[in-house]
């Protein structure tokens, strides 16, 4: 029944609500792949990842699979990892070094910029067989583009560039490397790699969300709360158990203290949080002193302070990233189904700061990233319920009206939420799908929600 | 396996430099286990020491908690934290509740350079079910047993789960 109401995908987004098939309709989330996916900048990994020729990873946009190398010139190439004979997934380690990749199944050979090196049994073949034909190879992406060492990549050769495209939002991948004394960082410490049962759009909506961490979070902020600091502690429960407690901030903490900032193409970021006292840091702290003095050297005390005034909890850069500048983390989402999502998180280590730094960096990932942290699995059980709710015949529209209408003009040409509470970065995340779900696919688009069975 | 100087690094005075047998070993292993399969976290929190690590790996072969993320890396504020929050009626990732049962066994004492610790290696899997879904976990155990007032404690566990790399859902019950 519910996918027979279903005439314009564009309808099902309003000012304040969103239809709930935007969460649990198959045809609605192959069309966000091919839309939103395929013609937005897709977050796919770090320079550091590939430094040196030969260097790869093996990463997906979506579902699909694709393989970022260095070339043996420098050069930065981003494939699909498929290989042009029979289709085989061509790479098959996660990482690595190598001077060409090879096909396990018939030896299809690449360089490492794609194209096709060598063939066995080349005569088989028919007369019109081209080896150096440009669909005889590992094909490109269509575009690829770094900002300060984050890689993107675009499936659409139309659009606008990477750094147009995330317009204000450069200032928080900014934020990530200007912290760096050496101002370069790198990726490290391993990933976490977390899976639910829910849709993608549900976890960048929830990390920006102020509204949640009092109550969601309660088990975590009263375990810590009644924590003695007593207790033997090398640094890790310390640094959790403060963080813990902060999510214990209550509602009037959120709504005076804290920002939230919205920009055109869904991104968005949470500010004024927390700043360095409470957190890593503590000034006092002789590590981030240390820190401190390392990055006044190298850059100077005006420009130190005004890289430490930049206070922003996560940035989200719509659809597939998110990450937080004050402890090195980004997250990369990836759709896998409509009800089903996987989300990598990284660590990020600071060039030239002090090694002891990155142990605080790897303790703030385990708290609020890991696998078994005490807050993060209270975030995975709201993913998974909101799966679970959402395939239930219960309210069709879903509320994202927090805030709505008291939103006000940012001067870089966005929008921010009267308060940190504020719904704000849902519904600009929202008018970027519409820009994208009901432009660039329109007419396929039509065609598709209609031939699904009511 | 590689040590961390974390491990080494804390033994307390005082501690009975007692070799424990394999046999003491693996009655301490299997009634850890109950404890955990029977919901009796509290129980289970005391075995350890004040001292205590409790570590698993996000790596095969992780040598250390400090540079590298863990699925979990607790010292005994965390540990404590999570125990407490474990009891806790708003544990929505425990709405319903877990139920886990646990088969240990293969137990061995490893070598260790320390004579005030016993290292005891062992297998587990672990069934999880809750609400629609039940998970499998295996892998290898590592606890550094010692003895205090006449107690078996864990100075330092490590759980090395065979998928610990893999994607998955959130870890609330410890092994």
């Amino acid at each position: 029944m519910r996918h027979a109401m279903v005439e314009d995908i564009v309808s099902l987004v309003k000012p304040a609500s969103v239809h709930r098939s935007l969460y649990d309709d198959p045809a609605i989330f192959a069309l966000e792949l091919e839309c939103v996916f395929g013609s937005a900048w897709i977050y796919v990994g770090h320079e550091s990842q590939v430094r040196s020729p030969g260097d790869y990873f093996c990463t997906q946009i979506g579902r699909k699979p694709i393989v970022v190398v260095r070339g043996p010139d420098g050069a930065l190439h981003v494939l699909h990892n498929q290989c042009a004979h029979r289709g085989a997934m061509v790479v098959a380690l996660d990482k690595g070094r190598t001077d060409e990749f090879q096909c396990c199944y018939h030896g299809w050979t690449y360089h490492l910029d794609g194209r096709l090196k060598a063939v066995p049994l080349q005569h088989g073949y028919p007369s019109g067989f081209d080896p150096k034909s440009p669909s005889m190879a590992m094909l490109h992406v269509a575009r690829v583009s770094s900002y300060r060492g984050f890689i993107f990549v675009n499936q659409s050769t139309d659009g606008p560039s990477l750094e147009d495209w995330l317009g204000y939002m450069t200032t928080s991948l900014d934020d990530m490397v200007d912290r760096a004394p050496d101002g370069e960082i790198e990726v490290a410490g391993g990933v976490f790699k977390h899976t639910y049962n829910g849709n993608w759009k549900l976890y960048l909506e929830n990390l920006l969300d102020a509204a949640h961490p009092w109550f969601t979070h309660r088990s975590s902020i009263d375990a810590a709360q009644q924590q003695s600091d007593d207790a033997f502690t090398d640094g890790a429960g310390e640094i959790a158990i403060r963080q813990m407690r902060q999510n214990g901030a209550p509602y009037s903490f959120w709504e005076s203290q804290v920002g939230i900032w919205t920009y055109p193409n869904g991104h968005s970021y949470l500010g004024d949080y927390h700043d360095d006292k409470k957190l890593v840091a503590a000034l006092n702290d002789p590590i981030f002193r240390d820190y401190m003095e390392t990055m006044e050297k190298k850059k100077g005390k005006d420009e130190t302070k005004r890289i430490m005034e930049v206070r922003r909890w996560n940035s989200n850069v719509y659809p597939n990233l998110s990450f937080m500048s004050q402890f090195q983390q980004l997250r990369v989402i990836h759709p896998l189904a409509v009800d089903r999502t996987l989300v990598c998180t990284y660590s990020f280590k600071l060039r030239g700061a002090p090694e002891r730094m990155f142990h605080n960096t790897i303790r703030f990932a385990n708290v609020v990233n890991g696998t078994g942290s005490l807050v993060l699995t209270d975030d995975l059980e709201i993913y998974n319920r909101i799966g679970l709710g959402i395939s239930s015949e219960g309210a069709e529209w879903l509320q994202i009206g927090r805030g709505f209408q008291s939103d006000v003009p940012d001067e870089h040409g966005g929008r921010r939420g009267k308060n940190s509470t504020s719904e704000v970065y849902i519904r600009n995340m929202f008018d970027a799908w519409v820009g994208y779900m009901g432009t660039a696919g329109a007419p396929r688009q039509r065609a598709r929600v209609e031939s699904v069975p009511a | 396996m590689t040590m961390t100087e974390e491990a080494v690094d804390h033994r307390a005075e005082g501690r009975a430099a007692k070799r424990l047998g394999v046999h003491e070993c693996e009655l301490f292993l299997l009634h850890e286990a109950r404890l955990l399969d029977e919901g009796k976290f509290d129980d289970w929190l005391a075995l350890f020491t004040p001292d205590a690590r409790y570590w698993v790996p996000s790596e095969p072969d992780q040598a250390s908690p400090l540079d590298t993320v863990s699925l979990i890396y607790d010292d005994r504020q965390l540990l404590e934290t999570r125990v407490r929050r474990l009891a806790s009626p708003r544990i929505y990732s425990q709405e319903p509740r877990s139920r886990t049962s646990r088969i240990v066994t293969n137990v061995s004492i490893e070598e260790d350079a320390d004579a005030a610790f016993t290292l005891v290696r062992s297998k587990f899997m672990l069934i999880e079910f809750r609400r629609n879904e039940q998970r499998l976990f295996g892998g290898t155990s590592f606890h550094r047993l010692t003895v205090a007032g006449g107690d078996i404690k864990i100075a330092w566990k490590r759980v090395d789960l065979v998928n610990c790399d893999g994607p998955m859902d959130g870890i609330v019950v410890p092994f």
